[in-house]
């Protein structure tokens, strides 16, 4: 039996991703990049839209994807802290969808050939989405990687300012068809194979740091400023 | 419920716009399979007439006078570099988007854009002028762009006015380049103009739905109109009487209709659709003319269009700060790709 917060848990993570995606508009350093991340953005955004619909349908309250996206607290949020970390230049842009892409493929892969009928078919999509995502992502760290060396010093950077959160994708079992936990061996793979070919070291393992989550305070209060100034309004 | 200006492509080459595109899009078809043609610069020069007076296409292959060259050049580089400047007011509200729905939408129509400011810098490009080259005109200020991205969004309801209005301004403008008398321009607009009718509804849309929503939600979208309306006529250019570049580009069909003509189809157009919508144009002075068969209006401020133009609009600064920072923000980045295929190359020759 799948649980809400597991539903949520993979919602949230696509849903925070989108935002921090979305606001690359115009601001990729060539207009390719400008396509390519409104692509992976729309990806996210379109998986956050099929699970948290699901989720509203588990809990059964009458929640919609809206009222899931834009009527939850930050304390309900669900999504790993890597995805809302913020992305001041392109090399964690880079980083972070690398590190999350090698996560989704794997698991959209388990869950689309585990028990839950609903989970399967939305994973079968945004699987092949996913693997798009890592090999964006992959060139792309091989480029800045075994790029020049201000490139490589700020993916190193990069990857480091991000180290502390990996944790947090396997932490937890929810309660759905496929555990978090057994991906590890998967990602671990991809993300060494891929910084090895870019010439970039794998951190040393780093706890995740404790406090307040405000960068996702101050995401959300942005998301959902003006769907909740108007109360009952229909968009 | 969208208005009726853009028909299904069945409608015919005179049944509504989109009609025009797809026969334009024949038209293309056919002159993408034409020779090139050798000679003296008379005979040349003879040759290129004969294509413009027949209604054909120029191609990168053929000669073409420099100075057909060079307003090419202008016009097709105003374009991109609008495109991409018009992605900064539109593309400041996806993080705050009202629904998830309104949020996917508005990325897509972003992202269509920037793609179509790509496929306008390729067809520049077959001009023998590079995308890099451009891109430097506009950080410095040589070249344009539409001076409509100089106004700033203020509610959600800015986002419904640039599609129906903006959008549809730009349609009206851009469905005759469809017949422009250069071919890979006339290609590339084939296709944006196929994407903007589609912004054009959904803004359409957006508006359409506030004005039917909450008392706040109405007010919203009539105090958008009202803001952009005035601009959205301006961007058919200063009255024909005053526009320096207009007689030269019809003569060479790269221009179809006069500025004032344009702006005339696309009031005509507006008024039946803003009755649907239920919202007001802000003109006291709009009305049916019997005799002209076509609505008078005010003109808009043509001082304050030069005033934009000129770079003293309300956010000429922040969109050339924010293109700028993006490109130099970028170049750590583009330095790193290029050093990492010349890397690759030393792999292969090796």
């Amino acid at each position: 039996m799948t649980t809400v917060d597991y539903v949520l848990r993979l919602g949230d993570d696509a849903l925070v991703t989108a935002q921090r995606l979305g606001a690359w508009y115009a601001a990729g350093p060539e207009m390719e990049e400008d396509v390519a991340l409104a692509n992976i953005a729309l990806d996210q955004l379109g998986a956050a839209r099929l699970l948290l619909t699901y989720a509203g349908e588990l809990e059964g309250a009458g929640r919609d994807e809206d009222a899931l996206a834009y009527q939850r607290g930050p304390a309900d949020f669900r999504n790993c802290r890597l995805v809302e970390q913020p992305e001041p230049d392109f090399g964690v842009v880079i980083a972070k969808l690398l590190l999350l892409s090698a996560f989704q493929l794997p698991c959209y892969e388990a869950l689309a050939g585990a028990g839950d009928e609903r989970l399967s078919a939305i994973a079968g999509k945004a699987r092949k989405e996913s693997a798009y995502h890592l090999d964006h992502a992959t060139l792309w760290t091989l480029r800045l990687g075994d790029g020049t060396d201000e490139s490589h010093q700020r993916m190193q950077a990069s990857f480091d300012t991000l180290w502390p959160f990996v944790d947090g994708l396997f932490a937890g079992d929810d309660g759905g068809p496929v555990d978090p936990a057994e991906l590890r061996k998967a990602w671990t793979s991809t993300v060494e194979d891929v910084l090895g070919r870019a010439t970039l070291t794998v951190p040393a393992p780093v706890a995740e740091p404790t406090g307040e989550r405000t960068h996702l305070v101050e995401l959300l209060a942005e998301m959902q400023q003006l769907h909740r100034a108007h109360p009952g309004a229909r968009w | 419920m969208y208005g009726n200006d853009f028909a299904g492509p069945d409608a015919g080459s005179d049944g509504g716009l989109l009609g025009q595109v797809e026969a334009a899009e024949a038209a293309l078809r056919a002159a993408a399979h034409r020779g090139r043609v050798e000679g003296d610069p008379a005979a040349l020069q003879d040759y290129f007439d004969a294509v413009i007076d027949a209604d054909q296409k120029i191609e990168p292959r053929d000669w073409m006078p420099d100075a057909y060259r060079r307003g090419l050049v202008r016009q097709i580089a105003q374009h991109a570099h609008s495109e991409i400047i018009g992605m900064q007011p539109e593309g400041s509200w996806i993080t705050r988007a009202p629904s998830l729905k309104r949020k996917a939408i508005l990325l897509a129509k972003v992202q269509d854009e920037a793609g179509h400011g790509l496929y306008l810098y390729a067809a520049a490009e077959t001009l023998g002028i590079t995308r890099a080259e451009l891109v430097d005109m506009l950080l410095d200020g040589r070249q344009k762009y539409s001076s409509i991205f100089n106004y700033p969004t203020l509610t959600w309801a800015d986002i419904g006015a640039i599609g129906w209005l903006v959008d549809g301004a730009a349609i009206v403008n851009q469905v005759p380049l469809c017949r422009c008398s250069y071919g890979p321009y006339a290609r590339a607009m084939i296709r944006i103009c196929k994407e903007e009718s589609f912004h054009q509804r959904q803004g359409y849309e957006i508006l359409h739905t506030l004005s039917h929503g909450t008392p706040e939600q109405h007010a919203m979208a009539q105090d958008a109109v009202d803001r952009w309306w005035y601009p959205s006529l301006a961007m058919f250019g200063p009255p024909d009487t005053d526009s320096t570049h207009s007689a030269q580009s019809m003569a060479w069909k790269i221009k179809r209709f006069s500025n004032d003509d344009l702006r005339q189809r696309f009031v005509d157009m507006c008024v039946q659709q803003a009755g649907v919508l239920g919202l007001r144009i802000p003109d006291p002075d709009l009305r049916w003319n019997s005799e002209r068969q076509a609505h008078d209006f005010t003109a808009p401020d043509f001082d304050e269009l030069m005033r934009v133009i000129k770079g003293d609009g309300p956010c000429n600064a922040e969109r050339m700060a924010h293109r700028r920072r993006a490109h130099s923000d970028g170049a750590w980045v583009r330095e790193a790709a290029a050093a990492y295929a010349a890397k690759q190359e030393e792999v292969v020759a090796v």
